[in-house]
């Protein structure tokens, strides 16, 4: 049976981990090369990076690391971050990204999706949205989520699957950083209107987080987070085991 | 030596990556007096049969192939690579693949139940349906990484692994020297290169 994925997920600016992570044996918390090699060890399923450097020379940090993280470990990377063109896909793609999240890019651009999905594949391309309620709908936010584009979130997800989205990572501006859960309704609306996989970002806590979301909505195909991975709240091996207690299929 | 066969599909970069961590050199080349040079073939490709069928048949790629995996060299296709190894594909109408082994590659739209998302994509167990070399190092049960939103149905004999995904899916194809992965060797951490590597030691 398909299990559902745990992933990890990294900001990375000027070719460094921002905010450094706590993990014993770690001698460079901030180098994306040995937490990658860490969460592969530990049970990521998959990792995403995103990067958050907006001058030029940063991006190239970005891809050189890219290209010996991906030298190093064999499980499936997004990148995101700066995506706004097919040049950009094509970048990290040949430094060894698998699959590339679009967000701000696809806003501006909605045949971006169209165009990566026809030269790489749906399967490479991953729409990352962020979502808040505003007057009882859900709106899509843009630029890192400062700024309300006034765009229903679950029209425009329906849309850019339809234009060739693979994926979709939805992150809920409203539960991310509360730590108090997955947003749960805000989910659910989305997996009524796709068929392709969607991943739960932000909100969780806590190992339960995951049980409720992978409970409530068994369509929900993987949980994405940060801080409580990379500050060891969440072990991924232990939340890993509590999920398989829970009759939740898991890669163990 | 092995050589993986650059067609200009795909995301090559990985697969030579994970070859070079079992200790494996192998370049990719799109020339065919390399390819027919290489002890061993790896075909690779993702996006859709009918773009990458097209760029192995302009590139007159697909003859080379077929004409060294006729010879008895070992070959192993990976994902679309391995869709590609079949007689024909219905994915965006309907389209000749190389022949190599019999069967088709059919959608998961209509076959599987309504509530599984498409693609696959994620990590699944693998069943063994019967010992082959490819295999010798990989268990029951064993998780690897699928990305596709068709499948290949194929005569029992020619396959070595399933997946369940709804349906009982193929994972793992051979016929005599020509092998063929569905899931990604080249995501699947230490199972996939323990594939690799049984494949590197044919």
């Amino acid at each position: 049976m398909i299990t559902k994925r745990i992933i990890p997920c990294l900001d990375v600016k000027d070719g460094r981990v921002v905010k450094g992570v706590n993990f014993q044996g770690l001698s460079d918390v901030n180098s994306p090369v040995e937490l990658a090699e860490y969460y592969t060890k530990n049970g990521a399923d998959e990792m995403v990076f995103y990067d958050i450097t907006a001058s030029a020379e940063g991006r190239k940090l970005f891809t050189e690391v890219l290209t010996e993280v991906a030298s190093k470990v064999f499980i499936p990377l997004t990148v995101g971050g700066g995506i706004n063109s097919l040049e950009d896909f094509d970048r990290v793609l040949k430094c060894g990204a698998d699959k590339v999240s679009v967000n701000s890019g696809a806003i501006r651009n909605p045949e971006l999706i169209r165009q990566a999905a026809e030269k790489y594949g749906n399967q490479c391309v991953v729409l990352s949205v962020d979502a808040a309620r505003v007057d009882g709908t859900y709106r899509v936010f843009a630029k890192g989520g400062r700024e309300n584009t006034g765009m229903d979130a679950v029209e425009w997800i329906r849309e850019s699957v339809e234009r060739g989205a693979g994926e979709v990572v939805l992150n809920s501006i409203d539960t991310d950083g509360v730590k108090q859960g997955f947003d749960l309704p805000m989910l659910k609306a989305v997996c009524e209107v796709v068929d392709v996989p969607v991943i739960a970002s932000g909100g969780a806590g806590c190992i339960q987080d995951f049980v409720t979301l992978f409970q409530e909505i068994p369509t929900v195909s993987a949980g994405l987070a940060a801080s409580i991975f990379h500050f060891g709240e969440v072990a991924i091996p232990d939340l890993k085991k509590e999920l398989k207690k829970n009759d939740i299929s898991v890669r163990l | 030596m092995i050589r993986i066969i650059d067609y200009g599909v795909g995301n090559l970069f990985s697969l030579r990556s994970s070859l070079r961590a079992i200790g494996i050199d192998a370049d990719y080349t799109g020339n065919p007096a390399e390819i027919r040079k290489a002890d061993k073939l790896i075909l690779p490709g993702v996006g859709a049969f009918r773009d990458a069928r097209e760029a192995l048949r302009s590139t007159g790629l697909d003859r080379v192939v077929q004409e060294e995996a006729g010879k008895g060299k070992p070959l192993m296709g990976i994902c679309l690579g391995m869709q590609m190894l079949f007689d024909r594909s219905y994915e965006y109408g309907e389209y000749e693949g190389l022949g190599l082994i019999p069967g088709e590659i059919v959608p998961m739209e209509g076959r599987i139940p309504k509530d599984l998302p498409i693609p696959h994509i994620g990590w699944n167990e693998l069943m063994l349906k019967q010992p082959s070399p490819l295999m010798k190092n990989t268990a029951n049960g064993d998780y690897v990484y699928f990305v596709h939103s068709y499948y290949a149905e194929t005569p029992a004999e020619y396959v070595i692994a399933t997946t369940d995904y709804g349906v009982e899916m193929t994972a793992a194809v051979q016929k005599d020297n020509v092998s063929g992965c569905q899931f990604h060797p080249e995501k699947s951490s230490e199972v996939g290169l323990s594939i690799l590597k049984a494949f590197c030691e044919l």
